[in-house]
């Protein structure tokens, strides 16, 4: 495996490797830099747009240097893994690893290997030199790193069939790069690309195929929380104003922070809590299709915080302008089908998540009051559930925890 | 763009905010019945009202309240709305 993207010592130069951008990417191409040869780059500057088949990506640099070379053509369509850029500088060791979600890896470029393995995320520091190759377990156990099995899953490998590198033969993310997704149907994609309708097919089959989902629904009065939006967005400019989507966020992140089961992967037959609530939207692109974007620790900002984040993500989404770093880690989805859509929604998990929280439209609906009939609006949240992570009776309280939110806006 | 101190003819300003928000419907834009709830007509959603919204509101120099929300659906009433007699 040669990866030696953990070692202390600086190196003069060091190759960028195309990264992975979604569980259903392997190829891609480079449709622009955003750097010139001979710029001084920092950590988090934009480096190069990377087209996928869902959309435009804005790649990040994750470390200080100078650039270098273009190492790939624009517009050639190349795997992940493919060395891209190489930058030049004495370099500070602390990236890629302080930056969680990073989607790019360095390495030496000494010996780049043509089928270089790379990162989606940034893999946890491991000793440079490679353990021997064997397949490992512990009991029925196999023995990865929890960014290699979240991967994995993502990618739909098996990771008991990966021989791994890592510390006691464990398997680490770099060994993933060694491995074809087992699923679709490589042939066809290469020769004329995905559309976005194919790809949707195949990951929601798969979705379908491997999680037994559970469907819940529960209505919520939101007559409390409009109120408090029309009053609060009156006394603010129009550019600091909330709307509803930014508090069904807040609540969803809130109620999966304290309901962690709900917030994570299903990996290698069990569940895995995120560390993070990584709340994922399901953005619909005017051309048809739908990406995913993730807000970061939504359950950490504030309402006004993921106002802004969401309306960052449906612009770059719409403008094909999505960052790498949002697109890969996402732990819980959230699906809202907004004032013109229908009222409920039953909605299929996003693999390796478990869960899917989704909203339908505002209505005005008959209502109960303290024994009278009264006339409030209305939206179903619905959930969708994985029935090997989690049964009705966590779904409902994870449900009632979201509508609790909800009543109680001033709260959020 | 705007250096002598007057506003863009509103129209061309409200197509513009819109063009801008969903660069794909631009085609559409000149067919569009000035006279029909375009927000619909163009299946914009409420994150598009609010983008489109404040871009006018930011080059009109002046805040468009949430309560006028509902009587701003056209092209025409935009313009009126906006332009004040144009």
């Amino acid at each position: 495996m040669n990866e030696t993207t953990a070692t202390d010592a600086a190196v003069d130069s060091f190759d960028y490797l195309l990264p992975s951008l979604g569980a259903d990417m392997d190829e891609g191409r480079v449709v622009e830099w955003r750097v010139a040869i001979g710029d001084t780059v920092h950590r988090g500057d934009l480096m190069a747009v990377v087209e996928t088949e869902k959309s435009d990506i804005d790649i990040e640099i994750w470390h200080d240097g100078t650039v270098d070379a273009f190492l790939v053509p624009i517009g050639e369509l190349i795997e992940v893994g493919t060395p891209i850029v190489r930058l030049r500088g004495s370099v500070e060791r602390s990236g890629p690893f302080g930056a969680p979600l990073s989607p790019t890896t360095v390495r030496s470029s000494s010996t780049p290997p043509p089928t270089a393995p790379s990162s989606t995320t940034p893999a946890p520091p491991k000793p440079a030199r490679a353990a021997a190759p064997v397949p490992s377990r512990v009991g029925d156990r196999v023995l990865a790193s929890p960014l290699a099995r979240r991967l994995g899953a993502e990618r739909g490998l098996d990771i008991a069939a990966i021989a791994g590198t890592g510390p006691g033969g464990a398997v680490v993310e770099a060994d993933l790069r060694t491995v074809k997704p087992v699923e679709p149907s490589e042939p066809a994609r290469r020769r004329t690309p995905a559309t976005m309708r194919s790809l949707i097919a195949e990951r929601m089959s798969r979705s379908n195929r491997e999680i037994p989902h559970y469907h819940l629904a529960r209505d919520v009065d939101v007559g409390r929380l409009e109120a408090w939006l029309v009053e609060r967005n009156a006394s603010r400019p129009i550019t600091e104003r909330l709307l509803p989507a930014a508090c069904y966020i807040r609540a969803v992140a809130l109620a999966a922070a304290r309901h962690g089961e709900f917030n994570g992967s299903w990996i290698d037959d069990h569940f895995e809590p995120a560390d993070s609530v990584n709340v994922a939207m399901a953005i619909s692109l005017r051309g048809g299709g739908l990406v995913t974007p993730h807000i970061e620790a939504a359950d950490q900002r504030s309402l006004d915080e993921i106002m802004a984040t969401l309306n960052e993500l449906v612009s770059a989404a719409r403008s094909g302008n999505l960052r790498a770093s949002w697109m890969t880690g996402s732990t819980i989805t959230i699906t809202n089908l907004g004032d013109a859509g229908a009222d409920l929604v039953h909605g299929v998990i996003s693999p390796p998540q478990v869960a899917l929280v989704g909203f339908g439209r505002s209505r005005q609906r008959p209502w109960v009051v303290d024994d009278l009939v009264t006339i409030r609006p209305v939206v179903t949240s619905t959930l969708a559930a994985d029935h090997r992570a989690t049964d009705g009776a966590n779904g409902s309280r994870f449900l009632a925890t979201i509508a609790t939110h909800l009543e109680h806006p001033e709260d959020l | 763009m705007n250096t002598d101190n007057t506003l863009p003819d509103p129209v061309t300003m409200i197509l513009a905010a819109i063009a801008d928000v969903a660069p794909e419907l631009e085609p559409e834009l000149a067919d569009l019945d000035h006279d029909v709830d375009f927000w619909t007509e163009l299946q914009l959603d409420s994150m598009d009202h609010l983008s489109v919204m404040t871009r006018l509101a930011t080059q009109a120099g002046r805040d468009i309240p949430e309560r006028d929300y509902p009587r701003l659906t056209t092209v025409n009433e935009l313009c009126n709305y906006l332009g004040g007699g144009h």
